[in-house]
C-alpha cells in the first residue's frame, strides 16, 4: 500500500475529571504517516502538546497489538474506529484521508463513568467476572488435557467467546448500554466446556444480578455490539445466555 | 432466587416482553383469520356469525382476558423497559453509531409500541367497546341483522366497518398503524425467540425467515381490510 502523509483536524473530549463536566477540544496534527497506528498519532499529538507546555490528553492502551482490551475510544460515532473486527491500537492511519477531521469520545455508559479525558472506568467488568466468571478448582497439578473430552466444535464455539477481551466496545455501541454481549461471551465460554458445567446455573445467575447491579441496561438484540465488537463475538452468545439464565432460573433450588 | 429477584432482573424483563409478544402473535394470526370473513362477499354475514362466536363462547371470553393482561404486560413493561435503557447513558454522543450497526427499527421498538398503543385506542373505541361494551352513547349504537334459516339476532358489526373505513382519514390511519406494526414485527418476531433463548442455527434461520413473511404478510391482510371497504371492493 502507498504511503502518505496527512495533516489533520482532531475533536477530541477534553475531561479534567469524574467530577467536571467535559467538553470538546480541537488538536491540528501535521505530517501523520499512514502507516502509523491511530495510537501513534496520539502519541505524536500528546508530544506536541508536552512541547507547548501543554497537558496532554489521557487515554487507555497497555499491549497495543489487539489483545489486551485496554484502548477504547470511540471514534467518529464508531467504537474504535471505522475497520471491522479492529481495536483502535490496530487501526492505521490510512483509514483516513489528508485533511479529515476526527472526533474522538469516550465510552459513554453511566456504568462506565469518564476518569480523565477519553479513559473510562471498566471496574465494572471485572466485579462482573468477579461474580461468576471462573471456575473453582483445588490448586495442584492439571489434569492430564485428555482425559477431559471435549467436542471440536464446542471446543470451537467456547474459543471464539473466550476471544473476548472485555474492552467494553459492546456497552458503547449499544443504545442501552447493556453488556450482554460481554457476559454472554464469559458464560458461553465457560457453558460450553465440561469445566464450566459444574458451576453453569449460580454463574449465569450471578453474573447477571452483578450486570443489574452495575447499571447496564437490558439487551434489546439491535446488533449493534455484534458489528462493531473486534473480537467479533457472536450475537448468538446473547440467546444461549439467555436460555442458561431462564433454564437456571426455573430449576435454581434456593 | 426469588420471583421476585427474577422478574426485576434484566432478563427476566426481556423474559415477559418475549412471551407477551409471542403470544401477541398468535392472536394476531386469529385476529386476521377471522376478519378475513369479509371478504367472502356476503355482505358480511360470515363476519357477523363469526364476531358473535367470539362475543359469546365463554371459552374465548376468558382467553379475552388473558390477551388484555398480556397486551398491558407488553405495554406497560416496553414503556418502563424504554425509559429505563435510555437513562443508562446520560451524556449522548455527538456523532451516533446509527445504522452502521444496527437496523432504525430495531433501536426504534418503543416508538413503533407507542405508535401502535395510539391506533390500538382509536381501534378499541372503534370496534371493541361497539360490540362488547354496548358503545360510549348512542353514537355507537350498533344496528341488528338476521339471516335466512337463523334465528338469532347478530350485531351487524360489518356495517359498523363500512361506516368507519367511509372516511379517508380513518383510512390512512389505520394504514399507518399496519405500517407501524410491520416494523415492530420485524425487529420482534425473531427477537422474542432470541430472549427466549433460541441459538440453534437450524432454528433462527426458520425463524427469521418466518418473521419476515409474518411482518409482511399479517399486517398487509390487515391493511387490505380498511382499504377493499373503502374502495367498494366488498358487496
Amino acid at each position: 500500500m502507498e504511503h502518505y502523509n496527512m495533516n489533520l483536524t482532531l475533536k477530541v473530549w477534553k475531561q479534567k475529571n469524574k467530577d467536571t463536566r467535559g467538553s470538546f477540544e480541537t488538536f491540528h496534527v501535521k505530517d501523520i504517516s499512514s502507516e502509523m497506528s491511530f495510537l501513534e498519532m496520539f502519541d505524536v499529538l500528546n508530544e506536541q502538546l508536552i512541547e507547548e507546555g501543554k497537558e496532554p490528553i489521557a487515554f487507555d492502551h497497555d499491549c497495543r497489538e489487539g489483545i489486551c482490551g485496554m484502548c477504547s475510544m470511540y471514534i467518529n460515532g464508531r467504537p474504535h474506529g471505522p475497520w471491522h473486527g479492529t481495536t483502535t491500537c490496530q487501526l492505521h492511519m490510512r483509514a483516513f484521508k489528508d485533511g479529515d477531521t476526527i472526533v474522538v469520545e469516550p465510552w459513554r455508559a453511566n456504568a462506565f463513568p469518564v476518569l480523565k479525558d477519553l479513559m473510562v472506568d471498566r471496574d465494572a467488568f471485572d466485579r462482573i467476572i468477579q461474580a461468576g466468571g471462573f471456575i473453582s478448582v483445588n490448586t495442584g497439578n492439571a489434569q492430564d488435557g485428555n482425559s477431559i473430552p471435549i467436542e471440536k466444535e464446542k471446543a470451537d464455539q467456547a474459543f471464539a467467546a473466550a476471544a473476548c477481551i472485555g474492552c467494553g466496545a459492546c456497552v458503547a455501541a449499544c443504545k442501552n448500554s447493556s453488556a450482554m454481549l460481554f457476559v454472554s461471551a464469559k458464560v458461553s465460554h465457560l457453558a460450553l466446556l465440561p469445566q464450566g458445567d459444574p458451576e453453569k446455573k449460580t454463574r449465569v445467575l450471578n453474573m447477571i444480578a452483578q450486570m443489574d447491579k452495575e447499571g447496564f441496561g437490558a439487551c434489546t438484540n439491535t446488533g449493534a455490539c455484534e458489528a462493531v465488537c473486534p473480537k467479533e463475538i457472536s450475537l448468538d452468545n446473547i440467546a444461549r445466555l439467555n436460555k442458561e439464565y431462564l433454564s437456571a432460573a426455573a430449576v435454581i433450588d434456593k | 432466587m426469588t420471583w421476585k429477584q427474577l422478574f426485576t432482573s434484566s432478563v427476566g424483563k426481556k423474559f415477559v416482553m418475549a412471551l407477551t409478544g409471542v403470544s401477541l402473535i398468535g392472536f394476531l394470526i386469529v385476529h386476521a383469520g377471522l376478519n378475513a370473513c369479509i371478504w367472502a362477499n356476503d355482505d358480511g354475514a360470515m363476519f357477523n356469525r363469526a364476531a358473535r362466536f367470539m362475543g359469546t363462547t365463554v371459552v374465548i371470553r376468558i382467553m379475552e382476558v388473558g390477551l388484555f393482561i398480556g397486551i398491558i404486560l407488553h405495554i406497560v413493561q416496553g414503556i418502563l423497559l424504554e425509559l429505563e435503557n435510555r437513562a443508562r447513558r446520560t451524556i449522548r454522543y455527538t456523532v451516533p453509531l446509527g445504522n452502521r450497526g444496527s437496523k432504525w427499527y430495531s433501536r426504534s421498538m418503543g416508538l413503533l409500541g407507542t405508535l401502535i398503543l395510539l391506533f390500538l385506542i382509536m381501534h378499541i373505541y372503534h370496534f371493541w367497546t361497539p360490540s362488547r361494551l354496548g358503545g360510549i352513547g348512542a353514537i355507537q349504537e350498533l344496528q341488528h341483522v338476521e339471516y335466512a334459516g337463523d334465528t338469532t339476532v347478530y350485531h351487524d358489526l360489518y356495517r359498523e366497518m363500512v361506516n368507519v373505513f367511509q372516511s379517508p382519514l380513518i383510512v390512512v390511519l389505520y394504514l399507518l398503524g399496519c405500517i407501524s406494526l410491520a416494523y415492530h414485527l420485524l425487529h420482534g418476531f425473531s427477537s422474542a425467540f432470541r430472549t427466549l433463548g433460541l441459538h440453534n442455527q437450524r432454528y433462527v434461520k426458520l425463524v427469521k425467515a418466518a418473521g419476515i413473511a409474518f411482518s409482511v404478510i399479517v399486517p398487509f391482510v390487515f391493511a387490505m381490510m380498511p382499504v377493499s371497504i373503502y374502495l367498494g371492493w366488498i358487496k
